[in-house]
């Protein structure tokens, strides 16, 4: 058996959205180098938007295989929407990851959520 | 291309050896405990292995317990060690930061049991210092283990030194030879060695045979209860194909290595050589006391197993010593006993050549490796971070 699907292996191999966003206007960075996972979320939202996002990853197969799943997720949709992804979905868009990577799709989400934290404070009229 | 680069993991079983195999599978198949001549055939060339393996390290051939592998010839001789250490009331253990599981888990299980153990350090160039453990050495040390030859990074030990120390101080001095057997001269007489473990499959032998030395004298513990089989040290019907294929694999490695030692050194010198014009790399272990097949490196900015991946799409095998690939949260412990700090250590790579590599191999591996280096490091943070400034570099 391989160590992971299919997807996760083509999402590693033929990552999507990598790279910056010069002028981003939501950027969420997590993970530390220490524990040797760190995703970093460049978005760019219009009018509630994602209009655009890249991404940049330090970490095993996995992890940049979720940040790139991530990516294509969130891509075009309403911020609304991505606030609500979840790990979950992550994992179930790559059809599944091992039990103890799990955690690379966790950090997807949160990299995500982080993001959008960037884009409140940036933007506090956005959030009503 | 298709280049296997991780026998330090594990080798590829010789034809000789495999040979070894059928042929005993089709001709010697009795119970050596059996009295009619089917089974004294099998007692016969079992015997015949015994001195194979015995004569390779200058052992003699009482003096050899066959095991089914390095873990369990470990297991034994630190439990054996102890024991006869516990009868004495001598409960201390001298060992180094960087030896393989097998002997780590089985000294924190000691441990546990109201042993007290002194790890070594091990330094950044991945040796133990002789006078280090002198200093160590206490009233109460019953058992002194240092590795032979490390098994992520390759750095041979001062072993005769070691061994001449333990044997002033009449403790008993044990070696996990595991990834030396087999690939540098091994001498137990000359290097003062009391008990030694030793694996098959490290050497182009069979998985699950080894073989554990123990010095005349030094009484064994069983780990396995039952027939009088190994002297009554290990009881179950041996694994006489294994044995006998071992002993094959093991004389054959011994007969060549003056010849295919250079060689082997020649071509990681190479690859070492290539691997340090990737920038913001380092070399893990000392380069002059290093096993002949051994290479291991840190890349700044890149994560193992990614690199792993990808290089195992262009053909390499290889291995890392990065947490995603030990399936823990910390980066190898041989790494960070040389002082690597978590985030270089997840970056590391190792490489473990065969005799039968090519310059052109060896080439091919240099390319490939900066090239997935430098394409991870497109898209890292971490690297991000240090090429603008924001963090230093360490390599
Ligand atoms: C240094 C060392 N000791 C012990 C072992 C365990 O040997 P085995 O796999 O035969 O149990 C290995 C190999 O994995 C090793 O490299």
């Amino acid at each position: 058996m391989a160590l992971y699907s299919d997807k996760v292996m083509d999402h590693f191999l033929h990552p999507r959205n990598v790279g910056v966003i010069e002028d981003a206007n939501a950027v969420g960075e997590v993970g530390n180098a220490k524990c040797g996972d760190i995703m970093k979320m460049y978005l760019k939202i219009e009018d509630e938007i994602v209009k655009d996002v890249k991404f940049e990853t330090f970490g095993c197969g996995s992890a940049i295989a979720s940040s790139s799943m991530a990516t294509e997720l969130i891509k075009g949709k309403p911020v609304e929407e991505v606030m609500k992804l979840t790990n979950k979905a992550v994992a179930e868009a790559l059809d599944g990851l091992p039990d103890y990577k799990m955690h690379c799709s966790v950090l997807a989400e949160e990299a995500i959520q982080s993001a959008l934290e960037d884009y409140y404070k940036n933007n506090p009229a956005a959030k009503e | 291309m298709n280049i296997y680069a991780d026998n330090a993991a594990t080798t590829k079983m010789s034809r000789t050896a495999m040979n070894t195999m059928i042929k005993c599978m089709e001709e010697t198949y009795g119970n050596p405990s059996s009295l009619y001549r089917t089974g004294q055939r099998a007692k016969e060339v079992l015997e015949e292995a015994r001195e194979k393996v015995a004569k390779v390290i200058n052992a003699s051939p009482r003096e050899i317990l066959f095991t089914s592998g390095g873990s369990e010839a470990d297991n034994q001789a630190i439990l054996s060690a102890a024991a006869l250490g516990l009868k004495k009331g001598k409960k201390h253990i001298i060992s180094s930061a960087f030896e393989h599981h097998a002997v780590l888990h089985t000294l924190a299980k000691l441990e546990k049991e109201g042993f007290e153990i002194t790890l070594l350090d091990v330094h950044e160039d991945g040796l133990v210092r002789p006078e280090e453990l002198e200093k160590a050495l206490r009233e109460d040390t019953c058992l002194v283990t240092i590795m032979f030859a490390n098994n992520e990074i390759g750095t041979i030990q001062p072993i005769r030194e070691l061994g001449r120390i333990c044997k002033e101080h009449g403790v008993i001095f044990h070696t996990d030879a595991v990834q030396a057997v087999g690939h540098i001269p091994i001498d137990v007489e000359a290097d003062n060695i009391d008990m030694l473990s030793a694996s098959a499959h490290k050497f182009h032998g069979p998985k699950g045979t080894g073989f554990l030395y123990t010095r005349k004298g030094i009484a064994l513990t069983n780990l396995i209860e039952g027939g009088a089989q190994e002297r009554g040290k290990r009881a179950g019907t041996e694994n006489v194909p294994g044995i006998m294929a071992m002993a094959a694999a093991l004389k054959e490695a011994a007969d060549k290595m003056e010849q295919t030692s250079p060689y082997i050194k020649g071509m990681r010198d190479r690859l070492i050589a290539g691997l340090k014009e990737i920038p913001h790399s380092a070399i893990n272990g000392d380069e002059e006391h290093r096993l002949p097949s051994n290479v291991n490196f840190c890349f700044e900015g890149i994560e193992g197993e990614s690199l792993l991946l990808l290089l195992d799409e262009k053909g390499i095998s290889a291995s890392s010593g990065s947490a995603c690939t030990s399936g823990s949260l910390d980066p190898s412990h041989v790494l960070l006993a040389i002082g690597r700090v978590h985030d270089v250590a997840h970056g590391s790579l190792r490489l473990s050549l065969g005799e039968d590599v090519t310059e052109e191999q060896v080439d091919y591996i240099i390319k490939s490796v900066g090239e997935v280096v430098e394409y991870l490091r497109s898209f890292s943070p971490v690297w991000r971070d240090l090429q603008s400034g924001k963090t230093q570099h360490i390599l």
